[in-house]
């Protein structure tokens, strides 16, 4: 049911295999304030890698470089091949972005909404039946009428995460998905996201809940700008000392560098 | 740019559109509310003048003066003055916008032959009724001096008889009706001050409403996301001026003597035009309060520079070159050349290409302005 994006064969997720995002020394500056500072890391096909740090930390201005959203003050990134300091608009055909803030539009219905996206991204002939599987595997054919702005936190969720999968990219953004939406609907959710990784998809989450960090293949602790530590979440309690969690070590990491 | 992607942007917009009711009837709403209140309203051929006698001749002669006066339909003799000052002061408070003044002696000095003085006290604090009244006025005394001089050399008093006769024979508007110059204005002046406000509201509304980032994110290339914006008011553009043009001719008799597919083409560039000017000052504005108050820059001028209201002939070098750079000046001239003069696009194809420079500026500015990025 869902794309197969990665190759078949050895475990993609290997190190040796190719990254599907890099990023080297990379940088943003908003006036006198520095949001990314010099922060390098590869992510692999087929991972999901997740980014944590607190708010401010510089999670949404990493991923919004990397969807071409914002241009980085310097340094480099490529994403699925294509340099996106570069070619900013190349990009945005093959990603898929859902931001932080419910970002459709409240006055279509959810049918409206898929089919629009649909559209804007050429799916063309497909799109009816690209359109049916969103539906089932979002779970969303109970409110296909309703207007995106009636529905609730855990619906309008998936309602985005459907629209940014319309094209079958290879590589998706979620910036703070889960915010907002209660245990239940997070782990249906998990569990979708689980199934598209599995599918071939390259997912980079963005989150500040630490017990949802242990889902993730590896990820990148991000605070004040600075990249404090990276790796599987068993290597970064093993680095940082047995017997923590990594809510221990977000607190230490956050008090060291506040 | 790519069909597809065009009609999706095309397709949501108009959904949107449909689903703001309250915008919408406004939209539709408005220019006949706006027609009947200019159209009725405004009436620039002041008659009927509130004004004031004050006569101490009290002959024969000073009452055939104020009948005469008052036969011109100019002045309506609402009050007697006492005195001179209760004269001033009834033009003061404003119970009166003009007064006669005749004075005691003006029959004695008329009899020996003049020459006699009467005085009309206008209230000049409106230009338009003064003129108005300070003609009629003048007018008057020039009748009364004819019929005195021509009788004086004995000849009959009638106008048939003087040597020169002045016809004035008003074109194409015959009656002078005030109605029939400004309807054809007012389609020009609401569509290009609704569709600036309305499309100047465009991009900063995805923007307010947090859509804008999730739009971007997206293959679509900026004259799409553009193109789309304006396209559906395109449609209510049309409508709107199909309102005005329908009701114009049914309340006022306006007459349209030129070809309607003339007006409708033409219509289209000057539509673009103002769209495209609304989705640049869209660009430039952060919040929506700041889209209205720099679409307000434009509305104003739109109105007293472009020739709707006052004539552009009588204004100085740098308000008539100010003028030239608002679109609604060229569209004016089209649409009261063709409704009024039936004159067809040949006589009017340097306006025409004036606005299709116009319509490409704008929306080339409002491309350029606009910026696939967050920052």
């Amino acid at each position: 049911m869902i794309a197969d994006a990665g190759s078949a064969g050895t475990d993609p997720r290997a190190a040796d295999a190719a990254p599907v995002v890099v990023v080297r020394e990379l940088t943003r500056r908003f006036g006198a304030l520095t949001a990314v500072a010099a922060v390098s890391f590869d992510i692999r096909p087929r991972e999901i890698f997740g980014i944590l740090g607190p708010n401010g930390s510089g999670k949404t201005t990493t991923i919004r470089i990397l969807c071409g959203l914002l241009a980085p003050s310097s340094g480099e990134a490529t994403v699925a091949g294509i340099d996106v300091v570069k070619e900013p608009d190349a990009v945005k055909s093959r990603i898929g972005y859902m931001s932080q803030a419910f970002g459709l539009y409240r006055d279509l219905t959810v049918e409206e909404n898929l089919r629009f996206y649909g559209g804007v991204y050429g799916i063309g002939a497909a799109i009816r039946e690209r359109i049916g599987w969103a539906m089932e595997t979002m779970r969303l054919e109970r409110a296909a009428g309703q207007l995106a702005g009636t529905l609730s936190g855990g619906f309008k969720q998936r309602l985005a995460l459907a629209t940014s999968l319309l094209h079958q990219p290879p590589v998706l953004f979620l910036d703070e998905p889960t915010a907002g939406v209660d245990p239940a609907a997070r782990r249906v959710f998990w569990e979708i996201i689980g199934e598209l990784a599995r599918g071939g998809t390259t997912i980079i989450v963005t989150t500040h809940y630490m017990d949802e960090a242990e889902r993730f293949d590896r990820l990148a602790f991000l605070s004040r700008g600075h990249l404090t530590a990276l790796g599987t979440p068993p290597e970064v309690r093993r680095a940082f000392g047995e017997g923590l969690s990594l809510e221990d070590i977000f607190v230490q990491l956050q008090e060291k560098n506040g | 740019m790519n069909r597809a992607r065009l009609g999706s942007i095309f397709w949501k917009e108009f959904i949107q559109m449909r689903r703001d009711r309250a915008t919408l009837g406004m939209m539709l709403g408005i220019p006949v509310v706006q027609l009947m209140l200019f159209g009725y309203a405004v009436n620039m051929d002041v008659r009927h003048l509130p004004a004031a006698v004050l006569d101490l001749s009290h002959t024969q002669e000073s009452r055939a003066l104020v009948q005469r006066f008052e036969a011109t339909g100019n002045f309506r003799l609402t009050r007697t003055a006492r005195s001179y000052d209760d004269a001033l002061h009834l033009v003061d408070r404003g119970w009166v916008r003009a007064a006669i003044v005749i004075p005691e002696d003006y029959a004695r000095l008329m009899k020996r032959g003049g020459p006699a003085q009467i005085q009309v006290l206008v209230d000049a604090s409106d230009p338009t009724v003064s003129q108005n009244g300070i003609a009629a006025a003048q007018l008057v005394g020039q009748r009364q001096n004819l019929e005195i001089v021509t009788s004086r050399a004995g000849l009959a008093a009638r106008a048939e008889r003087l040597p020169l006769d002045v016809r004035v024979r008003p074109l194409y508007n015959p009656a002078l009706k005030t109605a029939i110059f400004i309807v054809p204005g007012i389609i020009g002046v609401l569509l290009s001050n609704m569709l600036i406000i309305i499309t100047a509201m465009g991009i900063v509304r995805e923007r307010e409403a947090g859509t804008l980032e999730q739009l971007i994110v997206t293959p679509l290339t900026r004259t799409e996301i553009m193109l789309g914006k304006i396209a559906p008011y395109v449609v209510v553009g049309y409508v709107q001026m199909t309102a005005v043009l329908v009701l114009g001719s049914l309340l006022f008799r306006v007459p349209i003597r030129g070809s309607l597919l003339t007006i409708y083409l033409v219509a289209f560039v000057f539509i673009v035009a103002s769209l495209g000017l609304g989705l640049f000052v869209s660009t430039l504005a952060r919040t929506g309060a700041q889209a209205i108050q720099s679409s307000f820059f434009f509305l104003l001028p739109n109105i007293m520079l472009s020739g709707f209201m006052f004539p552009r002939e009588g204004m100085p070098a740098f308000a008539q070159w100010l003028g030239w750079a608002i679109p609604l000046t060229y569209f004016l001239q089209v649409l009261r050349g063709v409704i009024l003069k039936g004159v067809g696009i040949e006589a009017l194809w340097p306006q025409t290409l004036a606005l299709v420079g116009f319509a490409v500026l704008y929306f080339t500015f409002a491309v350029q302005r606009f910026h696939k990025t967050l920052d």
